[in-house]
């Protein structure tokens, strides 16, 4: 079998018999074996239970049962989604060892779909980062270029999926985190609307902006996975009661008469790399050249995206991360009396990044400051979500990059201020609760990829993949595969 | 000058529960102050009479009939536990010197 079927396809080969999940779940795990040591993509390999579990997707369909619709297809989960019986750690030191006796929901329905978890992947430490860089265990490489960063946090979700090392992954999104890998790696990566996919499950970060989505190697296999995983459930008192369409019927291959909005704050700023722009000009011709009407709008409040997500985020980062004290469960530090065990636990088990935003989210809310500080920046959110209010009446989507540049080198981000303005294009799109996805739009003359991305209306997920897969077609990297792993 | 004091961040860390060595507050001092400098921009938006956005979607509080359904089992529950006795988490003393 070929790793780089798509999980669409791998599924129908397994359903109509062509192909057994055994024999999938093999390729995969001979292909990690050969190349993981140099990607560094896995935290964790379950290779016992995956290839149990494609025994008994073969057995079922020896037995004529009906087939999920991911049916024998090979996954992996980023490390924030908790797994029954396999070690999540979110990249932390404080979680190390530790074996959740839960499935979170979106991995309970990836099973129920019979997709087939592989392992878990890497990030940066609690999803905090853009590099994965701060991951407390391993560096993971971008398969297009070696000395550069995957991407982050779901950088070992966008690498595993970007070198063939399964057929789709999950990552999560707070502030551009499945987006900006997806864009570096070259695959596609979606972000929901706010409430649209459970956060059960999954490690909490900044509850009010955290969603989890796919990222797959096409925007078909990203609509057939957030068609398995979205949906009420009632452990998420935030997951929204609303019908989950089939996405993939949603891919006509049309955009005509479909209105694009382009915000000239997210074009016009210098900080854009002049290769991103000539890609994204190329998908803007293709999409206006296939029956899309582009429009000029303005989102007036873009540049105070950056300064609000990093006051609200470290602040709801700050009040979820209080549960690691090192007395339930996670690692527990000596110390003589009750407050020096939480100090010393957390002191030892955070890395520097983590700290530094539990500290910035403690001064934000501290007493006194509240008002300065965070409740500003719940106004100025507010701003931000009028001016994505406003250009929906005029707009069905809007195009803008995903990121300001293609991946970065290693190392090449010296202060945390730096780090975080690379998130300039994907924050405000969580701050809104909108539905966002990246699209490979081409490569750099180094062979690096381009992201475009388009933000939707809530719950219209449907427009974003319709338009996503058009830009695909025109634009996107067909057969072109990453050089730097063999 | 730094726009945040030693002593405030020796605050602001033990209200995080976080124990610092001596070069982290020094890097934390510098680091914070710098990314709290940046966040001043905010002050300079006009945001009177704006409701403070609580939450990505409007949504009313989720409502679910008050009937017992099954929930982690106390064994799994516990079974993270760094120290336990029983069916109890153990703890060091809360008051220190006394057992």
């Amino acid at each position: 079998m070929s790793e780089w079927l798509s999980a669409g396809e791998t599924a129908r080969r397994i359903a109509a018999g062509e192909l057994t999940a055994l024999r999938a779940v093999d390729a995969y795990l001979r292909r990690i074996a050969n190349l993981d040591r140099e990607l560094g993509a896995f935290l964790a390999l379950d290779s016992e239970g995956a290839r149990h579990a494609a025994q008994q997707v073969d057995a079922a369909r020896a037995a004529g049962a009906a087939l999920g619709p991911l049916a024998g297809v090979p996954v992996a989960l980023k490390d924030v989604l908790v797994t029954r019986g396999l070690a999540t750690t979110a990249a932390s030191k404080i979680l190390d060892g530790w074996i959740p006796p839960y499935d979170a929901t979106c991995v309970e329905r990836l099973r129920g779909a019979g997709a087939i978890v592989l392992g878990k992947l890497n990030c940066d430490e609690f999803a905090m980062g853009s590099s994965t860089e701060r991951s407390a265990f391993k560096k993971t490489k971008n398969p297009w270029d070696r000395t550069r960063v995957p991407g982050g946090s779901s950088g070992g979700s966008s690498a595993a999926v970007a070198a063939a090392l399964c057929a789709a992954s999950l990552g999560t999104d707070t502030g551009g985190s499945i987006r900006q890998p997806a864009a570096f790696c070259g695959v596609v990566g979606m972000k929901p609307t706010y409430g649209r996919v459970s956060r059960y499950g999954v490690v909490a970060f900044a509850s009010s902006l955290d969603q989890v989505g796919p990222l797959a190697r096409t925007v078909g296999d990203a609509a057939l996975v957030l068609e398995v995983i979205a949906g009420l459930d009632p452990r998420d008192a935030t997951s929204l009661d609303a019908p989950v369409p089939r996405y993939r019927d949603a891919l006509t291959g049309e955009v005509k008469a479909l209105r694009i909005g382009l915000p000239h704050e997210y074009f016009d700023g210098a900080q854009i790399d002049g290769e991103v722009r000539a890609a994204l000009d190329r998908t803007i011709a293709a999409l206006r050249e296939r029956g899309a009407e582009m429009v000029d709008i303005a989102l007036p409040h873009t540049e105070h995206a950056l300064p609000a997500y990093y006051v609200v985020a470290p602040a709801e980062a700050s009040s979820n991360l209080a549960r690691y004290d090192g007395v339930r469960y996670g690692k527990r530090a000596e110390a003589a009396d009750l407050l020096d065990l939480y100090r010393r636990s957390r002191g030892a088990g955070f890395g520097p990044e983590v700290k530094r935003r539990i500290m910035l989210g403690t001064y934000a809310l501290r007493s006194g400051y509240y008002d300065a500080y965070y409740k500003k920046a719940q106004q100025v959110r507010a701003l931000i979500k009028r001016d994505f209010d406003k250009a929906f009446h005029h707009v069905d989507a809007i195009l803008t990059p995903t990121t300001p540049t293609a991946a970065f080198r290693f190392g090449a981000k010296s202060t945390p201020l730096e780090m975080y303005a690379g998130d300039i294009f994907t924050l405000a799109c969580n701050l809104a609760g909108l539905p966002g996805i990246s699209v490979p739009c081409g490569l750099t003359g180094d062979g690096l990829p381009i992201g475009a991305q388009l933000l939707g209306r809530p719950l219209d997920e449907a427009t974003l993949l319709r338009a996503g897969q058009v830009i695909e077609a025109a634009v996107g990297l067909g057969d072109r595969r990453p050089g730097a792993i063999a | 000058m730094p726009s945040l004091s030693r002593t405030e961040v020796e605050d602001i860390a033990l209200l995080a529960r976080l124990h610092l060595e001596p070069d982290e507050l020094a890097r934390m001092q510098d680091e914070l102050g710098a990314i709290i400098e940046h966040f001043g921009a905010l002050a300079a938006v006009d945001t009177e009479g704006v409701a403070p956005m609580t939450h990505a979607v409007p949504m009313d509080l989720a409502l679910r009939p008050d009937v017992v359904a099954p929930s982690l089992p106390v064994e799994d529950a516990l079974r993270g536990a760094p120290a336990r006795a029983g069916d109890l988490f153990v703890v060091p003393a809360i008051i220190a010197g006394t057992e």
